[in-house]
């Protein structure tokens, strides 16, 4: 399977229909984590349309590459990314949050919606499943590789750093573990909970070959995200410095929005600033 | 057992070539013919358990069959909401192997006694649960375990227990064997207590009651016919498990007999009690403080049936 050609302008425009989307469905659903949402919102978008070697029509393809959005909760842009990816299509959204739909606030398991490769939601599981994804790559003897992308507040997990050791003694080239390092966590600022600092140092210490980024830079992540492996040998990890809300002015590194829902006020206001038709 | 296990998964492993093994940094030279035959399928994960069996279960969304081999508190308790999440939840065919349980460990303290873990493990959705009686269970066991498509969690002894089975029988998951025939009462022994269970139907014999002994290596699911037949035949039904006596074979099995309605048969539950055994000491001090030794089976089967 090959990557996904795609121009930088044509991805930042879906990164705003997609904001747009993802803001209108969090007041539609009551779904609450905006800010987590948007945030990763354009490494999902740079992953998706110009990273993955992936067929939606052929969703369990053995040697695909695994995405795993190890930070669940932002499951409401995985959604969305998904359905624009053509994994389902957009109107099987409108059960979201509805009795018996598929769409909970945390992703799935796979054998319930095309495109989800684990169900995550419970923090520091997704970096350990990847972790054997593409340690079994290596013992099939094939060219799949997985991206995890983990939140700066799941770092808190111990299991993250069992693995990141693991992946280092394993020399893991195959695997990418990504950052959103937008500052924050569910009830305070990330470094104050428990001293995240200095994360990309803990992740070279742990013997990865990481880096930082603009979360936000789509064509820049396309590149870095591309290059996988990358000759180092080991495992990477690229810590992507993020805005919670980003996007919208008044969502904009404000932790109010982790469980705020949006009125209907305030997504007229965010799909003018994002440009998106009501 | 643990020498069975390391045999068996080389030679499964050999014909396999799915079969992965996962070890918790324990099992020092037991795998080195593993290694030997399949060097890019056997992970020392080092004391790092939670992401051990996230490991496994990525490997087997992968196609793959992992085997996770490491003492039983560790790959049971230890990473309870790995196994319920990663493994279960994603119905995801990881084979984990708890090695050291019941009271195997009894000299090293209550971190490594495992009187909980198929009290817990019996919970999770789709898990089946396994304690073979003796190395030959245990063979038949991990074979079929690999053939099933899902999760499944087997609690091993350590070495040096006594074979039950002379031959080969057939062992099929979800169905007891009958390791003694007997019209008196009927003994259900799980895991490596069958021979102890077996010494306990001897001494009923002398006192003239023929007990039947059922190896119910399987304690998820349950074996629902043989439990309508010994319900319905005995007086007197016995369980005895080296586990304690909340939500083990006892506990399923009361909750099977709950839902059923009532039965001519009485349950009689031989376990460990609801305390950590702080006192040293070797495995059978430990049996013994626990009353699972043949001459108290016995004498309270005996009792019972007199009643």
């Amino acid at each position: 399977m090959n990557r996904p050609q795609a121009q930088t302008a044509d991805l930042e425009n879906k990164a705003r229909l997609l904001r747009a989307r993802i803001i209108e469905t969090s007041h539609k659903t009551n779904t609450p984590h905006l800010g987590s949402c948007l945030s990763c919102l354009d490494i999902l978008v740079a992953a998706y349309f110009g990273v993955l070697r992936i067929d939606p029509s052929k969703p369990r393809d053995p040697v695909r590459d695994r995405f795993i959005l190890s930070k669940g909760h932002g499951a409401a842009a995985l959604f969305q990314v998904l359905a624009l990816r053509g994994f389902y299509p957009e109107s099987l959204l409108d059960t979201y949050g509805q009795d018996g739909s598929l769409f909970a606030e945390h992703p799935p398991a796979p054998a319930y919606l095309p495109g989800i490769e684990a169900a995550t939601g419970s923090l520091g599981h997704g970096l350990p499943m990847g972790l054997g994804m593409a340690l079994s790559a290596r013992i099939q003897r094939q060219e799949y590789n997985v991206i995890a992308l983990l939140s700066d507040g799941e770092c808190n997990e111990g299991s993250v750093w069992e693995s990141a050791m693991m992946a280092a003694a394993q020399k893991t080239e195959r695997l990418l573990a990504v950052v959103d390092f937008n500052k924050w966590q569910a009830t305070g600022r990330s470094e104050e909970v428990l001293a995240i600092s200095p994360l990309v140092d803990k992740w070279r210490a742990f013997g990865w070959n990481a880096r930082e980024a603009d979360g936000h830079d789509i064509g820049a992540l396309v590149q870095l995200m591309s290059k996988v492996p990358d000759g180092s040998g080991k495992p990477i990890a690229i810590i992507a410095h993020t805005v919670k809300g980003k996007g919208v002015s008044f969502m904009e590194d404000d932790n109010n929005w982790h469980y705020r829902i949006p009125s209907a006020a305030e997504v007229v206001a965010a799909k003018k600033e994002l440009g998106v038709a009501a | 057992m643990r020498n069975a296990f390391a045999d068996e998964i080389t030679q499964l492993g050999k014909s396999d070539s799915r079969v992965v093994l996962l070890s918790g940094d324990i099992g020092n030279k037991l795998f080195d013919p593993f290694k030997a035959q399949a060097p890019g399928r056997f992970f020392n994960c080092g004391v790092a358990e939670a992401n051990m069996m996230g490991v496994a279960a990525g490997m087997a969304l992968c196609g793959l069959r992992p085997v996770v081999y490491t003492i039983t508190p560790f790959t049971t308790t230890r990473c309870f909401e790995q196994i319920r999440v990663d493994v279960c939840y994603h119905k995801a065919p990881v084979v984990i192997v708890g090695t050291g349980s019941g009271l195997s460990y009894a000299d090293l303290g209550p971190t490594h006694h495992s009187c909980e873990d198929m009290a817990i493990l019996r919970t999770l959705p789709g898990m089946t649960v396994i304690a073979p009686a003796d190395s030959t269970e245990l063979r038949m066991a991990l074979r079929e375990a690999l053939r099933l498509d899902g999760p499944v969690y087997m609690r091993i002894g350590k070495k040096g227990e006594p074979d039950i089975h002379r031959g080969a029988p057939q062992l099929r998951i979800g169905r007891a064997i009958t390791i003694r025939e007997g019209t008196d009462a009927c003994l259900i022994s799980t895991g490596v207590m069958a021979s102890v269970v077996m010494a306990a139907a001897e001494i009923l014999d002398r006192r003239g009651i023929r007990a039947r002994v059922e190896s119910f290596h399987t304690v998820k699911p349950l074996d629902d016919a043989t439990l309508v037949e010994v319900f319905s035949t005995f007086p007197v039904v016995a369980v005895i498990e080296e586990h304690g006596r909340i939500g083990g074979l006892a506990g399923g099995i009361s909750e099977w007999l709950a839902a059923r309605g009532p039965h001519p048969g009485s349950l009689l539950s031989f376990g460990t009690d609801d305390v950590f055994m702080h006192e040293v000491g070797t495995q059978d001090y430990a049996r013994r403080k626990f009353g699972l030794t043949a001459e108290n089976i016995a004498e309270q089967v005996a009792a019972r049936i007199a009643r």
